[in-house]
């Protein structure tokens, strides 16, 4: 039952550990300088080839950690604001905060604030998420339904949108264009340790910070009215739901780029192996979440494209057959 | 054993007043029915009580205690709701969903014990869906479904217990089921509050009634008394034939008299 392991299949976790663990491993092993894992333990002691010492350490690492960072984060958001709204189709950027994120790291890219500094993009991508808060808190405090959440989400995710084509549509130069398309379509290509420094606290505390909300999130299972009547605080609830995805979801995709779908589809795949109720779904989606961002990360390298595939673009191409796949199996249960 | 009180309760949505000035006092061991026409305010009168919706004026205390300044979990812990037509959203399994009953107990981070397991057997089997258990609550049929739902209710072993239109999918048998349990908490000590339409159940089973009409209270006691000729006239705008079987008290609504 609840928090007691007995919500999900016996074996589910130590096999989503062993496939989070296997997919970071060939996500290091990965990419057109070939390492075996003999190479790689002698660059971790230190020694070997000071070529592949720093492609593995400085490239391929920090690149393979923000693929299980980044994507835990979106499955773990998915999840929990699909329990939260209670909404299947929920995913984190239903509330308008990723495309907010997006759009805080476009006005960087647009006034090229790169080149003054390169945490700045990162930077305006978090405030970005934050600044999306300011209207859902205001809404919240009011103490409005979900579904003015949701319906203020959209609002704010359209005036990003709008933002974004704005910025696209007054670029000073085609190569500007291009660059904030290109960070749009999201990638992991050429990450340092500086975007896990980023991305991992950020991640930590948005993970944590839901995880915590499963008990609230499984008695609103019964509605707004059956989980206050269990106890549930629920605008301390949306707060810390609303604060934990902004901080979180703001963090992973100031260092991604515009990621879709992870956090759509990992629900619906691990909630066959739970007990289906939001609380099961939380830790389970995070490892599913790094699993398949590591898993599309590794195939942007292996398909062989004149330009480089990217990953934002791939991990709707896998996503969505998976998606109707499961839908067509799993129609009736949500 | 718990006493709720309810002190010149108004509550207001809107501009719209639903009740106004609510004197009413519920003491323990008592199944007590609060009937009333439709938009008189009962489920209103519930949701007041269990501070789901706020006082304009007035003020519920429990044992003394005033409900809004309890915490949330210490409210669940003394006052167990089954809202009227409650929703489910996820497709949990039966057992799961009563389960759900015991999150007021638990502390932050803790599993359901062994304690709360007994509470869960027990009252499945009082509610005659152990052999659901496994089933998925989304897919039962609309009596087996409310049984379900009022066993998640009374999982939370709360000692007052609110309960909106409990008979309402339920086929005659189950009816009778479920207003003898109710009754049988009732007996055991527990405060039942239950919300009826069902003038003959609230006749033959509860101890009091209160008669709700526009948000007022326009009787309150014995169920023979409160459902007198006038005032099942002038409230329901029925008339009805009253009789008993031994001392069991029998009501059925006859004809429109207005």
């Amino acid at each position: 039952m609840n928090a007691s392991g007995r919500g999900h299949a016996p074996l589910l976790f130590p096999l989503l550990l062993l496939l989070t663990l296997a997919v970071g491993l060939l996500s290091i092993t990965m990419g057109p300088a070939p390492i075996g894992i003999s190479a790689m333990v002698s660059a971790i002691e230190g020694k070997g080839d000071p070529i592949v010492r720093a492609i593995l350490l400085e490239l391929r690492l920090p690149r393979a950690i923000l693929g299980l960072l980044v994507g835990a984060m979106l499955g773990t958001g998915g999840a929990a604001l699909q329990g939260y709204l209670r909404n299947p189709l929920a995913e984190p950027a239903v509330l308008g905060i990723s495309p907010m994120a997006a759009l805080g790291a476009v006005i960087a890219i647009y006034f090229n604030l790169a080149d003054a500094h390169p945490w700045l993009v990162p930077l305006l991508a978090v405030l970005g998420a934050i600044a999306a808060l300011l209207p859902l808190l205001r809404l919240s405090r009011k103490g409005e339904s979900t579904l003015t959440l949701i319906l203020a989400g959209m609002a704010i995710a359209s005036l990003a949108e709008a933002g974004i084509s704005l910025a696209l549509n007054l670029a000073p130069s085609p190569f500007a264009a291009m660059e904030i398309m290109s960070w749009l379509l999201g990638s992991l290509e050429d990450r340092s340790f500086k975007d896990v420094l980023i991305a991992l606290p950020c991640v930590a505390i948005g993970i944590a910070m839901l995880v915590g909300q499963g008990r609230a999130l499984d008695a609103l299972s019964l509605g707004e009215d059956g989980a206050r009547s269990l106890g549930a605080d629920l605008s301390r609830t949306r707060m810390i739901l609303l604060f934990a995805i902004a901080i979180g979801v703001g963090g992973a995709v100031a260092v991604s780029g515009g990621i879709g779908f992870v956090g759509l589809v990992v629900p619906h795949l691990m909630r066959p192996f739970t007990d289906r109720s939001p609380s099961a779904l939380l830790l389970p989606s995070a490892f599913a979440g790094a699993i398949l961002l590591s898993a599309a990360d590794i195939a942007v390298r292996v398909v062989p494209t004149a330009t480089p595939l990217k990953l934002g673009v791939l991990t709707a191409f896998l996503g969505v057959p998976i998606f109707i796949h499961h839908l067509l199996r799993e129609r009736r249960l949500w | 054993m718990v006493t709720i009180t309810c002190r010149g309760v108004d509550v207001e949505l809107g501009r719209q007043r639903i009740l106004a000035g609510i004197d009413l006092e519920f003491a323990p061991g008592t199944l007590v029915g609060v009937i009333g026409p439709n938009g008189a305010g009962k489920s209103t009168l519930a949701r007041a009580i269990l501070n789901l919706i706020p006082v304009s004026a007035g003020s519920v205390t429990i044992d003394g205690a005033d409900i809004a300044r309890l915490s949330p979990a210490e409210l669940a812990r003394r006052i167990a709701y089954l809202p009227q037509g409650q929703e489910l959203h996820w497709p949990l399994s039966v057992e799961r969903l009563v389960g759900l009953g015991r999150l007021p107990h638990l502390a932050p981070f803790s599993r359901i014990g062994e304690a709360d397991q007994a509470a869960i057997e027990a009252v499945m089997a009082q509610t005659g869906v152990l052999a659901l258990r496994d089933r998925i609550a989304n897919e039962l049929s609309g009596g087996e479904r409310a049984r379900v739902m009022l066993a998640r209710a009374l999982a939370t072993e709360a000692a007052a217990l609110i309960v909106d239109e409990p008979l309402a999918s339920l086929d005659p048998g189950h009816q009778i089921d479920v207003m003898t349990l109710l009754a049988g908490r009732a007996r055991a000590g527990a405060l039942v509050i239950v919300v009826l339409h069902d003038l003959a159940a609230a006749a033959r089973y509860c101890d009091r009634l209160v008669l709700l009409d526009g948000g007022s209270v326009v009787g309150d006691g014995q169920p023979a008394d409160v459902l007198s000729e006038d005032a099942l006239a002038a409230v329901y705008g029925i008339t009805a034939w009253r009789g008993e079987i031994g001392a069991m008290p029998l009501i059925m609504p006859l004809n429109r008299c207005r």
